[in-house]
């Protein structure tokens, strides 16, 4: 395979996280094998570092070649009536073809973190919010508020970049920020201790009892009287201590990550995270921030949201968009036996394979992933490591361009979805 | 392929032609002179009777970027009512008040608009922006870059840097956007509001830099005029919506000392304190004053009744607007030390006083107005009302009859707040060709557009006249893109992919290396991944970037 020379790589953008930090260092050997120099984490390691074997597309578990896996693929979609456009593992370009693949087979779309992504979509849609971005954070927050995370299982360097920075624009003495971690249980925060060994304040309870006592803090600070003096465990005058410090700082940030706050209607703490975050603002500043973010989740909900008006959970099969972020989930649809096949997509992480199904489906996903049953396996080149892409980042506001590192013979998802369309 | 257009009644403003018949011939996209004899023309259309105009040009409207995304995804009950169907042609989307971009494209075009631009298109947002207008088929589209309250530039005004530091900056943003202009919003009052400052006015310092919106103002319209950037600073002023801001807007006017302004949606910033309810129409005024001083052109920023979407960089006042909204949910955001973002819905009232006085403030300043090479027909989509109802602005502005009918409608005490009801004047084919394509180019400085002269791009609408306004500018006849038939009787016949129109000032490039500097020291993203390439734009076949001529960089300041 024809290759670029063996070298080193900066300025590198990673997609693996909502974050996107473009600092990456790698080297690159002769044969494309990429390894980490500096300003790596465990995510972008992974994702950099995954030895690819060149995989073949197969047909019902054989290897067949790609036309001809193009031409079974459209025969499923052709075939179905309502297909079923899941998985979405992809980036702003790959979703722009996918889009177009939909609204011409009349698919639903659901992307593998939906779940997630709903408990904030949903508040956004019912009440809205206040929130910030990274850059902000780095140069303005006085007070982290963290609630039912780590952050850092998630967003590795969210600390090293964004709160422990040494310069920053207003000449903050950025070690004297605080942190608060507010939530869960045996929660690691040694990120959150500052390089001059300052200690966060840590307020557990059951991740099950957030919905309480986010609740509390909210009547807290919103001035009303409280009967109780404990709520999940946390003494009520540690939340208004906590609720004080809220008001007196001048650039707070509350911060969680919809993927831990795993419990039903978890939509409903967000959204008393948001109102507590608006009520601050009518004195002093404090801004939200969803943190998080995988698998270009929030790229796809972007581009979605231009092309169709509406976030994941669309479907095109009466020639027009609609949106259900309940009816239109992959588990409803499959379960209900609403879709009669399956278009999985992940071409980023090979162990996100597709739910166990019995419909005509096809796969078309990194080269590693291990597909034994699917009627089509198309495996796919990754963006921002063998082609180039777009990414949102998880603050919403900004996008990046991700890069081509070494060549593949595997075509990307952009090309294999239009020959597929091209095929219908 | 030459085509001939044969017989119609042609309004081109841009070259005093005022309803005369003429023929137009276009070949290669482009509008030629009258070929040979012996030359063969390939189709001709038969326009005897028709009213022919340039593609129509709308200068302002918030068509890309992440505060129109954010208004689409906060407000799918909007677009359930208003689907928009996949067919053989066209894409399957959504309309009203914050349209998907393909549905924008279409319904564009499908109303003779060629050319449409993004007024806020925020720096560190561009790529989104692009994105978004790369997936609006048909028509041109373009973005003004909004500045004036970032960090850098901000501090750049607090060490008092030479003029040239300044304009080096500026062109280099409009260069790393992609942009055909540069808007300032609440001049230093998104800044503001991230140190806790609720309002700015024009003279009032920011309280870190101690600098103000009067000298954001007066750096930055010098820059671009230095700069020769066709298009003057395009300002959305401080204090917007806010009872007596006609004072703010009547100083904002002096601000420039003598350099060109654009003021933008001018009609949410006329606003006196007269009456029981200390809310009044300042637009005699606000008239009075763009009549007299030539430097400064706006747009109106018309309101229509219905529901729609308030969506703003100027997060300060769009924060003290939020429990206004209906439905009431608000987005309001800090952006990357750059700038931010609000987005309210709205549902504008006949009935209610404030609604039904702002919608009698934008037509008076639009009847008042004396010259309309420097006033633009705009709803600040979807700030007033969306775009879609241009047709029925145009029928208020050239009807006084139902202008008239219209306004004996409306909540009573806003009716005697008004003088709307006095003015006779009623807007020509002519004023609103002026308006909607010969003065808006020249505004915006596209040489090649809205206009019929050869060498113009052949974007060119055709309409059967109407005493009707409304039905006549709802539905032309054909609409030809770079001199392709992409509309017929109101519909896409086909879908093609428009110029993004950008300026290239010149500039010392040495800049770059503060820049980069100050962006290692900072930020959260490399220098480079913040510009926007040229072949972004033109991914997957999307159009590509066409650049329009500066007048050249002015005589440097000393």
């Amino acid at each position: 395979m024809e290759n670029f020379s063996a070298s080193s790589l900066e300025s590198v953008t990673c997609p693996a996280c909502g974050l996107l930090c473009d600092d990456i260092y790698l080297a690159r050997n002769a044969v494309g094998q990429l390894k980490m120099i500096d300003n790596g984490c465990t995510k972008s390691m992974t994702f950099f570092e995954r030895t690819t074997q060149t995989a073949s597309p197969l047909i019902d578990g054989k290897p067949s070649s790609l036309v001809d896996a193009i031409k079974k693929a459209a025969a499923i979609l052709r075939n179905a009536n309502q297909p079923l456009i899941a998985g979405l593992g992809t980036e702003v370009q790959g979703m722009r073809s996918i889009l177009s693949l939909a609204d011409k087979v009349g698919a639903s779309l659901d992307h593998m973190n939906a779940n997630s992504s709903f408990r904030n979509t949903l508040v956004l849609q019912n009440s809205g919010w206040q929130v910030t971005t990274l850059t902000e954070v780095r140069n303005r927050v006085d007070l982290l508020l963290i609630i039912g995370t780590d952050i850092v299982s998630h967003n590795p360097r969210f600390f090293e970049r964004n709160v422990w920075n040494t310069a920053s624009m207003f000449d903050q003495d950025t070690s004297a920020r605080e942190i608060v971690y507010l939530g869960g249980q045996a929660v690691e925060t040694t990120a959150g201790i500052s390089p001059a060994g300052k200690k966060p304040t840590v307020m557990p309870c059951d991740l099950s009892c957030l919905p309480e006592v986010i609740a509390t803090l909210r009547a807290i600070i919103s001035g009303k009287t409280l009967h109780i003096t404990e709520v999940a465990g946390i003494k009520t005058s540690d939340l208004q201590n906590l609720a004080e410090r809220l008001k007196s700082a001048k650039y707070s940030v509350v911060t969680w990550v919809s993927s831990d706050l795993n419990f039903k209607h978890a939509e409903l703490t967000i959204q008393n995270i948001a109102e507590l975050v608006i009520k601050l603002n009518e004195k002093t500043r404090s801004s939200g921030l969803p943190l998080g973010g995988a698998d270009g989740d929030y790229s796809v909900n972007q581009v979605s949201t231009w092309t169709s008006g509406y976030p994941i959970r669309n479907r095109f099969s009466r020639q027009y968009p609609e949106y259900d972020p309940y009816h239109f989930s992959t588990e409803k649809l499959l379960n209900d036996g609403e879709a009669d096949a399956l278009l999985w997509i992940s071409e980023f992480n090979p162990e996100k394979t597709p739910p166990k199904t019995n419909l005509p489906n096809i796969v078309i996903g990194h080269g590693n992933m291990s597909v034994i049953d699917a009627n089509v396996f198309i495996p796919v080149s990754t963006a921002g490591i063998e082609h180039t892409g777009t990414m949102f980042r998880i603050d919403s506001s900004v996008s990046l361009p991700i890069g081509k590192l070494r060549e593949s013979t595997l075509p990307s998802l952009t090309e294999v979805i239009a020959a597929i369309e091209a095929a219908l | 392929m030459l085509i001939k257009l044969s017989g119609g009644r042609v309004y081109d403003p841009a070259h005093q032609i005022d309803g005369k018949v003429l023929d137009i011939y276009i070949r290669d996209g482009r509008i030629v002179s009258r070929p040979r004899d012996d030359e063969t023309i390939d189709q001709t259309y038969n326009l005897s009777g028709k009213v022919v105009m340039a593609g129509a040009i709308d200068m302002h409207t918030h068509i890309g970027g992440g505060k129109v995304n954010i208004a689409r995804m906060m407000l799918p009950e909007d677009h359930r009512a208003d689907p928009s169907h996949h067919s053989a042609l066209c894409r399957s989307g959504c309309g009203h008040a914050a349209p998907s971009t393909f549905t924008t494209g279409y319904r564009y075009a499908e109303m003779g608009y060629t050319a449409a631009f993004e007024p806020a298109l925020s720096p560190v947002n561009a790529r989104q922006s692009h994105l978004e207008m790369g997936d609006t088929p048909i028509i041109d589209k373009g973005g003004y870059a909004m500045i004036g309250s970032d960090d850098f530039f901000l501090r750049m005004l607090a060490a008092k840097k030479d003029q040239n530091a300044i304009n080096d900056y500026v062109a280099w943003i409009m260069h790393a956007s992609q942009a055909i202009g540069i808007k300032v919003v609440n001049p230093g009052g998104i800044n503001a509001f991230k140190f806790n400052q609720r309002a700015l006015d024009l003279d009032e310092q920011n309280v870190h830099y101690q600098v103000t919106p009067r000298e954001v103002l007066k750096a930055l319209s010098r820059a671009v005029h230095e700069l020769g950037v066709p298009h003057p600073l395009h300002v959305h002023g401080n204090n917007l919506g806010v009872p007596g801001n006609m004072e703010t807007t009547l100083k904002t006017m002096g601000a420039s000392e003598g350099y060109p302004l654009h003021l933008t949606h001018i009609q949410f910033h006329s606003y006196g304190t007269e009456g029981d309810r200390k809310f009044s129409s300042g637009a005699a005024a606000i008239a009075e004053a763009l009549n007299k001083n030539k430097n400064i052109s706006a747009d109106v920023g018309q309101i229509l009744f219905n529901q729609t979407v308030t969506a703003s960089g100027d997060n300060m006042r769009q924060f003290a607007n939020s429990t206004l909204g209906s439905p009431r949910k608000s987005v309001i955001m800090d952006i990357e030390c750059d700038s931010g973002c609000g987005v309210v819905p709205f549902k504008y009232k006949d009935q209610n006083f404030v609604n039904a006085l702002q919608w009698a403030i934008g037509l008076e300043i639009f009847l008042l107005t004396d010259d309309p090479w420097r006033i633009f027909l705009t709803t600040d989509h979807p700030n007033g009302a969306p775009f879609t109802s241009y047709p029925h602005l145009i029928k208020l502005l050239m009807d006084r009859t139902f202008r008239n009918e219209m306004f004996a409608k409306l909540n009573l005490d806003a009716q005697a707040m008004s003088t709307l009801a006095s003015i006779d004047r009623e807007y020509s084919l002519y004023d609103i060709a002026i308006m909607t394509r010969a003065g808006a180019a020249k505004l915006v400085g596209l040489h090649d557009r809205g206009h019929l002269g050869v060498g113009a791009g052949a974007d060119i609408t055709v309409y059967t006249d109407n005493a009707d306004r409304e039905k006549m500018f709802a539905k032309p006849d054909y609409v030809f893109k770079d001199g392709e038939l992409v509309v017929k009787d109101g519909h896409v016949v086909k879908v093609t992919w428009g110029h993004t129109h950008t300026v290239k000032p010149d500039f010392d490039k040495a800049i770059e290396k503060d820049i980069k500097q100050y962006f290692d020291k900072y930020h959260t993203m490399n220098m480079e991944n913040f510009k926007v390439s040229n072949d972004e734009i033109a991914e997957g076949g999307r159009g590509g970037i066409a650049v329009q001529a500066c007048e050249g960089r002015r005589e440097k300041s000393l």
